[in-house]
């Protein structure tokens, strides 16, 4: 008998485990001096107050979304895929590549262009990691770490060397045509209120798209099933007659193609060109919405919005309570990190013994009558 | 009347929901060996656990020597003389034999002397119980039979009166259970205590004194060894009547199904298989007998497509099967016909997460008939399963339950039901009832009698070798990576099939 | 190049190695003990961070010392919460404690010393200075006079923080400690398999613990010296990968202390010839300082592909500790 009921295990308990991290977090404004009701009604307010935070509130989600995605399809192999930050890097600069050197007559097919190669610049970046693991063993973890660092070395190589407008000391790209500008929210929602300034643009339907693409995928294809039967246990998958190298690098390369198509929310629908560092922890955050999601595409919605929600409130934070670094929200961050995953076991076990002794008690009631 | 060695009273122990002791009393005289015997999960492991300090009981009280002793850890259980001897040995197997016994026992902070003073007291004890082992090898080159040795040794370093062992002879050959229980005796002579923990109610009547039967977490009876006999053993066990016997007809073998032909296995280095071949015929069971880790997991795992062979050649119906190359997988050797009930369910046959509908598709995942177009058709599925798990006797027939909420005989029904329900030519069963009740036993045989009464061939893995000579047409024992030799199941007896399971052939004898 | 240049810049594979050296014998003793800790980093930042801010505010480097070992042994007690009592993930956690320091050591920074997440310069006498050995000269113009002894001496041996001499002498004691006392080979049979610690009879949970404080202690004089001797001060994200550095040579190393100390020195070498030298001409080519600043990285990737020999990591590593049912 399972030691409590599903819907405890899969909402309950990340509830519980979000909610400790948000008291944590404000014990920790409370501690350096300032209120932590006060912040909290600021980043709700700032996040969710106006079209204006909700445009921004949404442009962040759109970014987790996908960085989620990538860690969540990764999770379900068991595969810990810390590379995000380097692989949506990477896709950034196929997006650049195709928007820069293709003079594309309409921005849809110019997405469908980006898409292309966002998700391959990505998928590579994932795919050299995936195949060290599978070949070699190396930890997958250590090296896509590496890998984010070398991405970083690489990026800033490029935009001063390669990208750089002639003349301009700033490293970015030049501006993408006219043409391939997404459509922002002003246009296709602007009887909700969104300005033409909001950074909110059509790769939010690509982020819930990519949502519904996982789903199918983790859930109702072969192929879903085998990643997942991977991920529970390798000895039993290579009796089953799947091939783990397979898993790995298909896995792993969707993975990273998923962080990648992060950078044309970033790239192609906000800066229109490529900037440095536009990723901004968005591979990172990916982990702690993963986690929190429980890997499910829903769960990954409902908690890139959280935290959608948080880098917006975070700005807003940062202009009425300066004394409140932005980093505030990295340290949200990082507790529901430690909370959902690695102290996951702190709120699980209290309720396995509360939903224990609530069966004991129905069966000893259920039991008394009849004696 | 001296004291007992060890007195239990009224001790429980429940794990979440699962009560695995109930209330339970046993004492044992001094200087005696003891057995315990029950089926899986009758609580014998957990109650040991709790003697030596590794579980504490909820309820109950221990007496050593006449003397109340509470142990709640392992540390006490050390200072009031008890030492186990696990089943699954607690060694570091890239220590050395001296750091392992010394580990937790050392004299001082620093390691030399102790090492030095170790070193000394091994070669007597060594010497005085016959138990010699090199002080300075790795425990990973020690052979199985030796790093139980290294075990007892461990204990008897630590002045324990009282040994436990947990099936200790599980991993040995006939003639190593025969030293060890020599070894024993001598151990007894000296005033020690021992209890045996054991499915194997040959041992229990070889060397006991008195026997305690446990099922369902309760102990149901305490007898003299000299007074009872195995069957009344089984019975008490079971509590029913059981037959020891299988009841089959003579086979009738037709046409070659496999061949293998000097297939070779080259696992982390070591050669597993040295150039194996046999034969199977349809309708014939052929037994494999060995001591566990003699090839015969390799086997099962190359012609279950799990592992590459580096050489020989296999061929199922006169076609020949790719045994070296990349076409060797899983799904392949199902394509061709190939049933596998693997040795060790909860790692390898089924996902223990995934509920039991999902895992009755496990391997036949491609299967059309599970699948519409691109996505899986999980419906269809379902249905199968709760088809099968009727006919299998599956309980609790619910499609929905994760695999790990299963018995170890339901799930092993469950494995049973996919791998065999679609008649495969060949069928490769490795320990069909490891860690299964008695009750699914029975039925798992009959089912495999029955698919060889179709017409089929099915190779039969086992350490079990009751259930090899129950249950073979011919019988084929495997030591090291070879075949010894082959004998037909009524023109043998344990103790020859015993000698070739520990490498010796008549011819060399 | 002349010898003196050789000299100068092994000077600076010795100063940059000592982090590094540190926050790997710190690693050494958590996943000797089969505890993974990929929060080094984390760890070497907080310490860091709390051991300038006390430095600065009380003027003592020693306080300051402490004040960042106590943080870094925090974040290692959290870590060990985590991975020992709730057997949870040991890499999530480690990332978790990576962003948790890199989080708070901002926000704290700000909220005391209000210079956009750094703390305050420090003075010369809140820092480690460098000690002079006898007889050795400290004016580089003096140095230049010696002979090659005198050099080695001066430059190389003489004038580092006692920090460095502190990293350098635990590599034999961490040797001494792991392979010839009852506590080491119980902290390695815990890491190998805590099931023959178990039984006999010692605590599995004890023994990590006390592996995961060690850890803790040396992430602290790893950050503390990043923070008050080889820099004036905190600024963000000062440790800069050095922990994920040190976690690479710790599998280079495969988990041997004085293998540590070669692994250490050789990517404080690529860091010091980084340092020295922008942009390395190659005949036509030209190496950009990008490709330097990334070799380290690029270098433990190879590391880890298995092109130098394979690495067996202590086999109960990563594994919470369950007693079997």
């Amino acid at each position: 008998m399972d030691k409590m009921p599903k819907w405890a295990d899969v909402v309950l308990i990340p509830l519980i485990s979000v909610v400790l991290a948000l008291v944590v977090s404000g014990l920790v404004v409370a501690i350096i001096g300032e209120s932590p009701w006060r912040a909290m009604e600021i980043m709700v307010r700032g996040a969710f107050g106006s079209a204006y935070g909700w445009g921004y509130t949404l442009y962040y989600a759109t970014n987790f979304i996908f960085t989620g995605l990538a860690v969540a399809v990764a999770f379900h192999a068991r595969l810990f895929n810390i590379g995000g930050e380097g692989q949506a890097a990477l896709g950034g600069l196929g997006v650049a590549i195709i928007l820069l050197g293709v003079a594309w007559p309409h921005w849809t097919i110019a997405l469908l262009a980006a898409v292309l190669f966002s998700a391959a610049f990505g998928a590579v970046w994932a795919a050299v990691p995936a195949y060290l693991q599978a070949k070699r063993g190396s930890h997958i973890v250590i090296t896509t770490i590496m890998f984010n660092y070398i991405a970083s070395a690489l990026m800033v190589y490029l935009l001063v060397n390669v990208f750089r407008v002639e003349g301009s000391m700033s490293p970015e790209s030049a501006t993408f045509a006219e043409a391939v500008h997404l459509p922002n929210a002003a246009s296709f929602a602007g009887f909700l209120g969104f300005r033409g300034s909001t950074p909110l643009n059509f790769s939010f339907f690509l982020a819930l798209l990519a949502c519904v693409f996982v789903w199918l995928l983790i859930w109702r294809t072969r192929l879903g099933y085998e990643i997942r039967a991977f991920g529970h246990s390798d000895s039993a998958a290579v009796y089953a007659g799947i091939n783990p190298t397979k898993i790995i690098m298909i896995t792993m390369i969707i993975s990273g193609a998923l962080a990648g198509m992060m950078a044309i929310n970033v790239v192609m629908g906000e800066a229109e060109r490529l900037v440095l560092d536009f990723v901004e922890g968005a591979g990172f955050v990916g982990i702690a919405v993963a986690l929190m999601g429980r890997s499910h595409p829903v769960g990954v919605i409902l908690a890139a919005l959280l935290f959608g929600a948080l880098y917006q409130g975070g700005a807003e934070l940062q202009f009425e309570m300066p004394a409140i670094s932005r980093e505030m929200v990295v340290v949200i961050q990082a507790l529901v990190i430690l909370f959902t995953g690695a102290l996951d076991n702190m709120v699980r076990m209290p309720m396995q013994a509360f939903f224990l002794s609530l069966r004991r008690r129905r069966e000893a009631g259920a039991r008394t009558p009849a004696e | 009347m001296t004291a007992h060695a060890i007195e239990l009273k009224g001790i429980s122990k429940a794990f979440g929901p699962v009560q695995a002791n109930r209330n339970i009393s046993m004492s044992v005289a001094k200087g005696t060996i003891h057995g315990i015997v029950g089926e899986n999960g009758a609580g014998k492991s957990t109650l040991m656990s709790i003697l030596y300090g590794f579980y504490k009981a909820d309820r109950g009280e221990i007496w050593i020597d006449g003397k109340l002793t509470p142990i709640p850890d392992s540390q006490a259980a050390i200072r009031a003389g008890i030492g186990m001897v696990h089943q699954h040995f607690k060694l570091v197997e890239n220590f050395t034999v001296v750091e392992n016994v010394i580990l937790g026992a050392e004299d001082g902070a620093l390691l030399r002397p102790s090492i030095a003073k170790a070193r000394r007291l091994l070669t007597e004890l060594s010497e005085e119980y016959g138990l010699k082992v090199d002080p300075d090898a790795m425990i990973e080159d020690l052979s199985v039979g030796h790093q139980q040795r290294v075990e007892i040794l461990k204990q008897l370093y630590r002045h324990a009166d009282i040994l436990i062992l947990d099936e200790p002879t599980g991993v040995l050959t006939p003639a190593e259970a025969d030293q060890l229980f020599r070894i024993l005796e001598r151990l007894k002579e000296e005033g020690k205590t021992i209890i045996l923990i054991t499915h194997k109610l040959r041992e229990i009547m070889e060397i006991t004194d008195t026997v305690s039967v446990m099922r369902r977490g309760e102990m149901t009876n305490t007898v003299k060894t000299a007074d009872t006999s195995p069957a009344e053993l089984a019975e008490m066990m079971v509590g029913r009547k059981v037959l020891l016997e299988v009841d089959k007809a003579p086979a009738t073998p037709g046409d070659v199904v496999l061949k293998v032909d000097k297939l070779r296995v080259v696992r982390g280095g070591v050669e597993r298989l040295k150039g194996v071949s046999l034969e199977i015929r349809r309708g014939e069971i052929l037994g494999i007998a060995g001591v566990a880790g003699n090839g015969q997991t390799e086997l099962l795992q190359v012609l279950g497509g799990m592992i590459p062979a580096q050489g020989g050649t296999v061929t199922l119906h006169n076609e020949p099967l790719d045994v070296t190359g990349k076409h060797s997988n899983g799904q392949t050797r199902r394509a061709r016909g190939i049933g596998h009930v693997p040795e060790d369910r909860q790692t390898e046959g089924l996902i223990m997460a995934y509920e039991a509908w999902e895992n009755v598709a496990f391997g036949y995942h491609q299967d059309p008939k599970y699948n519409t177009g691109l996505l899986m058709n999980n419906a269809a599925i379902k249905d199968d399963c709760a088809d099968k798990m009727a006919r299998y006797d599956v309980r609790p027939p619910n499609p929905r339950l994760p695999a790990r909420n299963f018995s170890g005989g339901n799930q092993q029904k469950i494995v049973v039901a996919r791998e065999m329900d679609r008649a495969p030519d060949l069928l490769l069963v490795g320990q069909p009832t490891r860690g299964v009740d008695i009750g699914a036993i029975e039925f798992i045989h009959k089912q495999i009698i029955a698919l060889r009464d179709q017409g089929k061939a099915i190779l039969l893995v086992s350490v079990e070798l009751d259930e090899i000579m129950g249950l073979s047409d011919r019988i084929a024992v495997m030591f090291d990576g070879r075949i010894m030799g082959e004998r037909l199941p009524s023109e043998t007896n344990e103790n020859e099939l015993g000698l070739l399971m520990a490498g010796v052939t008549q011819g060399a004898a | 190049m002349d010898f003196l240049t050789i000299v100068q810049i092994l000077d600076s594979t010795v100063r940059l190695a000592t982090p590094l050296l540190l926050a790997c014998l710190a690693g050494l003793w958590s996943e000797r003990a089969g505890i993974f800790d990929i929060g080094l980093e984390g760890k070497m930042l907080a310490a860091a961070f709390f051991s300038a801010a006390i430095a600065f505010t009380t003027g003592s480097v020693w306080l300051g010392l402490f004040a960042g070992i106590v943080a870094s042994v925090f974040l290692s007690g959290l870590h060990g919460v985590a991975s020992i009592t709730f057997r949870g993930n040991q890499l999530i956690s480690g990332v978790a404690i990576n962003f948790l320091a890199a989080g708070l050591t901002v926000v704290i920074a700000q909220t005391w010393f209000q210079q956009g997440g750094r703390t305050p310069q420090l003075a010369t006498e809140s820092r480690f200075g460098n000690i002079v050995l006898p007889g050795a000269e400290t004016r580089i113009r003096d140095i230049a006079q010696q002979g090659p002894l005198g050099q080695v001496y001066s430059e190389l041996i003489s004038g580092h923080s006692i920090l460095v001499y502190v990293a350098l002498l635990m590599v034999p004691l961490t040797w001494f400690l792991l392979y010839r006392t009852r506590f080491g080979l119980r902290l390695r049979a815990v890491g190998e398999n805590p099931a023959a610690v178990d039984t006999a009879g010692v605590s599995v949970v004890g023994l990590r613990y006390a592996a995961v404080v060690i850890c803790g202690v040396l992430c602290g004089l790893a950050g503390a010296y990043l923070a008050t001797a080889l820099n004036a001060g905190f600024v963000k994200d000062m440790s800069a990968g050095r922990g994920f550095i040190a976690l690479a040579a710790l599998i280079f190393a495969k988990w041997r202390p004085w293998y540590a100390l070669s692994a250490c020195l050789l990517f404080g070498l690529f860091d010091a010839i980084g340092n020295r030298y922008q942009n390395i001409q190659l005949g036509e080519f030209i190496v950009p300082v990008q490709f330097m600043q990334a070799l380290p990285y690029i270098l433990v990737v190879i590391v880890l592909a298995g092109l130098v020999g394979k690495a067996i990591p202590p086999r109960a590593g990563g594994e919470p500790y369950v007693k079997e049912r």
